[in-house]
């Protein structure tokens, strides 16, 4: 007992039956109202996941206190997500990288020691200056993700590799890209360019958005619904946005391209399809009316078991709204191997509905013309990741991590060296487990950096502790959007621990490497100054309102009647593809269907969740308290076949006999009797992260089968099947 | 009594729990507990189902059992308002305002004395709404005066179609779902 | 319906089901009931000269009521989470609280009970009595008890009877938990209170003649409390949904065998058969279990009240994670 609270106790028992209120609250030592204190506002760029939007830091008395969006922003309209609101967690999580650590075999026993940053990046410098002198600067594979790999990707194209991969390429939204290159001539990009909150009609082809927490993509498709807009979903799962639909497509899995086909098929026999601007901007009507003659929705209800009228309804409500109708391009798109065609088939649809360039369809988005900082020329690398690629996938623009990784090891490894930087490959990237563990043998350097002692640093040789976004500056963010405006991330604490920006450990490698002149500048915070000068604002400017908007140089849409050139061979929208032909592709996307489960297995979905941002956040202290685990999504008619309870745990199989970690049963209605659904995330195996170990199940684990894209090498990731293993887990 | 309350659209609302982590953050609120939370209701059969998510929290009842059954007076309205907030100093730790929450509501802080949202009476203060309102993504969740017939509280229940949790409890919850 | 918690939450004694109130309230609520019949007996007895028949009532029992009381407010005070703020209880008065009325009516139970010992100490303990006047005003006190015995004796009647309702309904005025709020379970604990105090005194009085007039009195207790207890079912049958809800966890759900063996049948039905045998002439051996069993008993109905009525929500939802991961945040 305090002494202060003995006092008052005894003071009171001397006083009369009923005391003043004041002689007992007294120097009560209960917290003050949040905001009362010395609170500090910085800005920042969130990093939580791949939106990056706009924010600030608040601090009181020192302490953290929380992270608020920046109202100006249109990433964001002010409002963080779940994970943006929980960014705090990942700079107390107790359980993140502190010192740089170096593999070192004592008595016998391979472990991690705490070295200097000296050491360690000595270390490093060493080593990779061996690998160029014996091997070349092209043995050197980068794996990355996020905004500060740039800095690594300078180094390494300094130090003359051209061997870049990061798992958002082959693993989530390059087919998406590559589908609509070849259609438009351009891409969606990082931020989808829809205009959803002008939409009168949204399609979402299995993305579930509401699930997945990109911020304004779900602001603006929630003031869609909001506006009355009808949202047609195709799901097999009830997901949240099926539950905000007019119309829930709940589709057999694997038979998308069937029914976008019947949709196109629907389109142009009935002539609902916008006939000037296909007339005006589109390439390959005739064919495409050829193409999909027999693809009638009584075809496609056979495949995909939606029926005929329903089929003909949606297609005639999608056309009715034109073009303020989106059939939404996705985000993850890589399922069953097809993908780059399934996408052409909506970038298609959408070109029929008169869509793309126009008002609640797709904007043409704008970003802001900054300079980079000069740097002298990059050595031109002897090989890139094109040659890992060994002649496939040729409308690949970026490396295909899985082909990297199986290049690391065996006689005629390609690679001798892995950086990897924010990206878990062993989590992030199905059916390479092996590779990885025989690469983590073979390879002479395996450098990671990261915040978190996530699964890939249990491999590496030298661990780098990056610290996190709130405690270090990084390019400035600069995304094509309807308004082109530039945030900027400056630090709001101090690096925790020995923990260091990337900027700083990218620059000592290179000064460690000899190649200081592409890091002509002391601090990261010099190059922001620059560039920020050359568009008439200023670090200091930008370090108090955060965001800054710029006016846009060109229209937002296709003008009526505009005479508009899409940057294609042809300068139209190609409804088929030449290109495509030109490779031996099919040029208009042709439909297999997929392979039948075996008896007893169900297909394995996975998905996401807005309380978290898969691997990286499970660990998350705050994010950890609304969603501990995952759970394993299962209809009650299969839960009956199997006996499974609700809230029992079991385990999972897949085909390959491979045995996840045990894992929750949720028995739902929300999910088809022939399907299991997994949030992606889960499952992590490393003991330093003491919430997230052992919890809940990994659904990469359980895809070891990979449908390969031929077209431009995305891994298509449903093929695979489990079965209930029920034991006393 | 001016009447503070919460309009939340279920139409919009889509279960992702930032109300929960603002709420934690905004009021330091201690680990492993929760001032608010979200509930998922799912009705009917595959395929023919719905879905509706709902953000929880006191409701701040104007006819509070809770501040009826507190017997020091922790449990009180603020000023002249329906805002129920815990004082301190006042809170024995008895629980009896938990156990006349029909809502369960409220909780235990580690330090001994009751705790539960406060509609952030401390941004209130400010002319600021809740923080849970001001973060909800969907922009779903309203808060304003109900005594006050142009605020857009009352504008969005005098137009829309609501429901209130428990209303047989007689408690005169405060916070309005939309259909 | 799959009604779920989509975020986790896990407030401790608050999910997944209530938890607040466990063995130290149960205790208090008993011990309550039992001082609230020790006063009513003793200060009938003195009333009504009860002294040839039951001189440990009369003159003894008295002294029982604020020790056992205080046992139970100890109980009560481990209790509290917030126990150095206690004293709060007594800085206001809330009209509308019955756990309000609870500690203001200690401010007057505790002087009526003692001062009833002190009006009968130099007969039913006169060691005490002796070492009391060694004091100044001790012997002045016990002169100004006596003189005023009956006045007290009257006042410790409904001082008793206020006490042993309160106990009810402090659990009763809870309308968020449906199995509490009938108006019967008042009565019910104030009845219940008086026959542990009845069995008190056939457990420890030593004049045969003095615990057959308890026993006697303790069967018609029992009785009524039988009575009371299947009002409180019919008004739960009679009830809304949820009023009937709480019912079935007697019938079939997880307090059906606490509820009917424990309490009803060892802790009433047993002892009333018991104790009607012993009036009919039984032996004496067995005899003495039947009112240990009704102060088993009501101890009991006292536990079952609070974890039934704790158990049952206005509010349910099922819970999608395993409430011990969160324990990891505090390893």
């Amino acid at each position: 007992m305090k002494r202060r609270e003995f006092l008052k106790i005894s003071s009171a028992l001397g006083g009369a039956a009923v005391l003043p209120s004041a002689l007992l609250s007294g120097c009560a030592p209960f917290p003050p109202p949040p905001g009362s204190g010395k609170v500090t506002v910085t800005p920042t760029v969130c990093e939580i996941c791949f939106w990056k939007c706009a924010g600030f830091v608040h601090r009181e008395d020192g302490e953290a206190w929380k992270v608020v969006g920046n109202p100006e922003d249109l990433h964001s309209h002010g409002r963080l997500c779940t994970r943006g609101t929980g960014g705090l967690g990942a700079f107390l999580d107790p359980d993140r990288l502190k010192h740089p650590l170096l593999r070192v075999k004592h008595n016998g026993r391979q472990t991690f020691r705490e070295v200097s940053w000296n050491e360690a990046l000595d270390y490093t410098a060493d080593r990779l200056k061996r690998i160029a002198a014996e091997h070349g600067p092209d043995s050197l594979a980068v794996f990355s993700q996020s905004v500060g790999a740039q800095h690594f990707r300078t180094l390494a194209k300094a130090y003359g590799t051209g061997s870049f991969a990061a798992p958002d390429y082959a693993q989530c939204r390059a087919a998406r890209e590559v589908g609509f290159f070849l259609t438009y001539g351009e891409t969606i990009g990082g931020q989808e360019r829809t205009d959803m909150a002008n939409s009168r009609c949204i399609v979402l082809i299995g993305t579930h958005i509401g699930e997945n927490l990109h911020n304004d993509q779900v602001q603006t498709f929630t003031e869609a619904v909001g506006k009355g807009a009808t949202i047609i979903t195709v799901d097999p799962r009830f997901s949240v946005a099926a539950s905000k639909s007019k119309y829930w497509l709940a589709i057999r899995p694997g038979t998308d391209l069937a029914l976008l086909l019947a949709w196109t098929h629907v389109l142009i026999t009935e002539g609902l399809y916008d006939k000037d601007y296909v007339a005006r901007y589109t390439l390959g009507l005739d064919e495409l009316a050829k193409h999909v003659a027999a693809h009638t929705p009584e075809w496609a209800y056979l495949e995909t078991g939606i029926e005929p009228e329903t089929i003909r309804r949606t297609a005639r409500e999608m056309a009715a709204h034109a073009p303020a109708t989106l059939v939404h391009p996705g985000r993850h798109v890589a399922w069953y191997g097809d993908d780059t065609q399934r996408v052409r088939a909506v970038a298609i649809l959408n070109a029929l509905l008169g869509s793309w360039g126009r008002k609640g369809g797709f904007y043409i988005p704008e970003q802001v013309k900054l300079p980079e900082y000069p740097l002298p020329a990059f050595p031109e690398p002897k090989t890139t990741w094109r040659d890992a690629h060994g002649g496939k996938y040729p409308f690949a623009y970026g490396g295909v991590t899985n082909e990297l990784i199986a290049q690391s090891s065996g006689p005629n490894a390609r690679y001798k060296a892995w950086l990897v930087y924010e990206a878990n490959l062993p989590v992030s990237v199905p059916a390479v487990a092996d590779q990885i563990r025989r690469a983590a043998a073979e390879l002479e350097l395996f450098v990671v950096v990261d915040t978190m002692p996530m699964e890939v640093t249990g491999y590496a040789d030298v661990v780098l502790p990056e610290c996190t976004y709130l405690e270090r500056h990084d390019p400035l963010r600069n995304e094509p959007r309807q308004r082109p405006s530039l945030a900027v991330r400056v630090p709001a604490f101090e690096p925790q621990y020995e923990s260091r920006p990337g900027w700083w450990i990218a620059r000592e490698l290179g000064v460690r490497l000899g190649l200081e002149k592409y890091f002509p500048w002391k601090k990261y915070r010099e190059v922001l100054d620059w560039q920020l000068r050359q568009v008439g604002s200023s670090l200091a400017e930008m370090e108090r309102i955060g965001l800054k908007t710029f006016p846009r140089r060109n229209p937002e849409y296709i003008g009526a009647g505009e005479d508009y050139a899409f940057p294609t061979p042809s300068g139209k929208i190609e409804l088929y593809s030449r290109q495509l032909a030109e490779q031996g592709f099919d040029p208009m996307p042709r439909y297999t269907p997929p392979e039948v489960a075996p008896a007893g297995f169900y297909r394995l979905i996975y998905g996401r969740m807005p309380a978290h941002t898969f691997s990286r956040t499970t660990n998350n202290p705050l994010l950890f308290q609304i969603m501990p685990e995952n759970s394993v999504w299962v209809n009650p008619l299969t839960a009956n076949d199997w006996k499974l309870q609700n809230g029992a745990y079991i385990r999972l199989k897949n085909q390959d006999g491979v045995l996840s970690n045990r894992v929750r049963v949720r028995v739902t209605e929300r999910i088809r009797p022939d399907a299991v659904y997994l949030a992606h995330g889960f499952g992590h195996r490393d003991r330093r992260l003491r919430l997230a170990n052992g919890v809940g199940a990994s659904d990469t684990q359980l895809i070891t089968q990979v449908k390969m894209d031929p077209i431009m090498g995305a891994t298509g990731m449903r093929s695979n099947f489990v079965t209930f293993v029920v034991q006393e887990a | 009594m001016v009447r503070f309350a919460m309009v939340i659209d279920t139409r919009l609302c889509i279960g992702c729990g930032d109300c929960v982590i603002a709420c934690k953050t905004e009021n330091k609120v201690p680990e492993g507990l929760n001032r608010d939370w979200v509930v998922e209701i799912t009705q009917g059969r595959y395929p023919h189902l719905g879905t509706e998510f709902r953000s929880e929290r006191c409701n701040h009842c104007t006819h509070a059992t809770c501040v009826e059954a507190c017997p020091t007076g922790a449990s009180h309205y603020w000023r002249d308002t329906n805002i129920v907030l815990v004082t301190p100093e006042r809170c024995t730790g008895c629980k009896a305002c938990i156990a006349a929450c029909p809502y369960n509501a409220r909780l235990i802080r580690p330090e001994g004395y009751i705790d539960k949202c406060t509609f952030c009476v401390h941004r209130v203060k400010q002319g600021l709404d809740p923080a849970c309102v001001a973060t909800c993504p969907t922009h779903c969740m309203h808060f304003g005066r109900l005594d006050d017939p142009n605020s857009t509280v009352s504008r969005l229940l005098a137009s829309r179609d609501a429901f209130r949790l428990l209303p047989e409890t007689g408690n005169e919850p405060q916070i309005y779902y939309l259909r | 319906m799959e009604e779920v918690l989509a975020t986790a939450r896990f407030n401790p004694l608050i999910d997944p089901s209530l938890a607040i109130w466990d063995w130290r309230i149960a205790a208090y609520l008993f011990l309550g009931g039992v001082t609230a019949g020790i006063m009513c007996f003793s200060a009938w007895a003195l009333l009504a000269n009860k002294e040839q028949q039951a001189p440990f009532t009369t003159w003894r029992l008295s002294l029982w009521g604020p020790i056992l009381l205080s046992v139970g407010m100890t109980t009560l005070f481990l209790d509290l989470e917030h126990k150095l703020y206690v004293l709060r209880f007594y800085t206001t008065f809330r009209p509308s609280s019955p756990m309000s009325y609870g500690a203001w009516i200690l401010v007057f139970v505790y002087p009526a009970a003692i001062a009833l010992i002190l009006a009968t100490l130099r007969q039913g303990y006169p060691f005490l009595a002796s070492r009391l006047e060694r004091i100044r005003i001790g012997g002045w006190l016990l002169d100004m008890a006596e003189r005023y015995r009956r006045a007290i004796a009257i006042c410790n009647i409904p001082l008793g009877i206020a006490l042993g309702i309160y106990t009810g309904i402090l659990l009763s005025g809870f309308m968020a938990r449906p199995f509490w709020n009938s108006a019967i379970l008042g009565p019910l604990f104030l009845v219940s209170g008086l026959s542990t105090a009845a069995a008190l005194v056939a457990v420890v009085a030593r004049q045969p003649a003095e615990r057959h007039l308890f026993t006697r009195i303790d069967v018609g207790l029992i009785l009524v409390e039988l009575g009371m207890v299947a009002l409180l079912l019919v008004n739960l049958a009679t009830g809304a949904r949820i009023q009937q809800e709480a019912l079935a966890t007697l019938f079939g759900g997880d307090h059906t065998v606490s509820f009917w063996l424990w309490f009803v049948t060892l802790g009433l039905v047993t002892p009333l058969a018991l104790e009607t045998w012993d009036l009919r002439g039984g032996r004496v051996r067995w005899v003495l279990l039947a009112p240990v069993l009704v102060l088993a008993g009501g101890y009991i109905l006292r536990q079952v009240t609070l974890d039934v009525g704790l158990a049952v929500n206005w509010t349910h939802f099922a819970v999608q994670f395993d409430p011990t991961l969160l324990e990891r945040l505090h390893p």
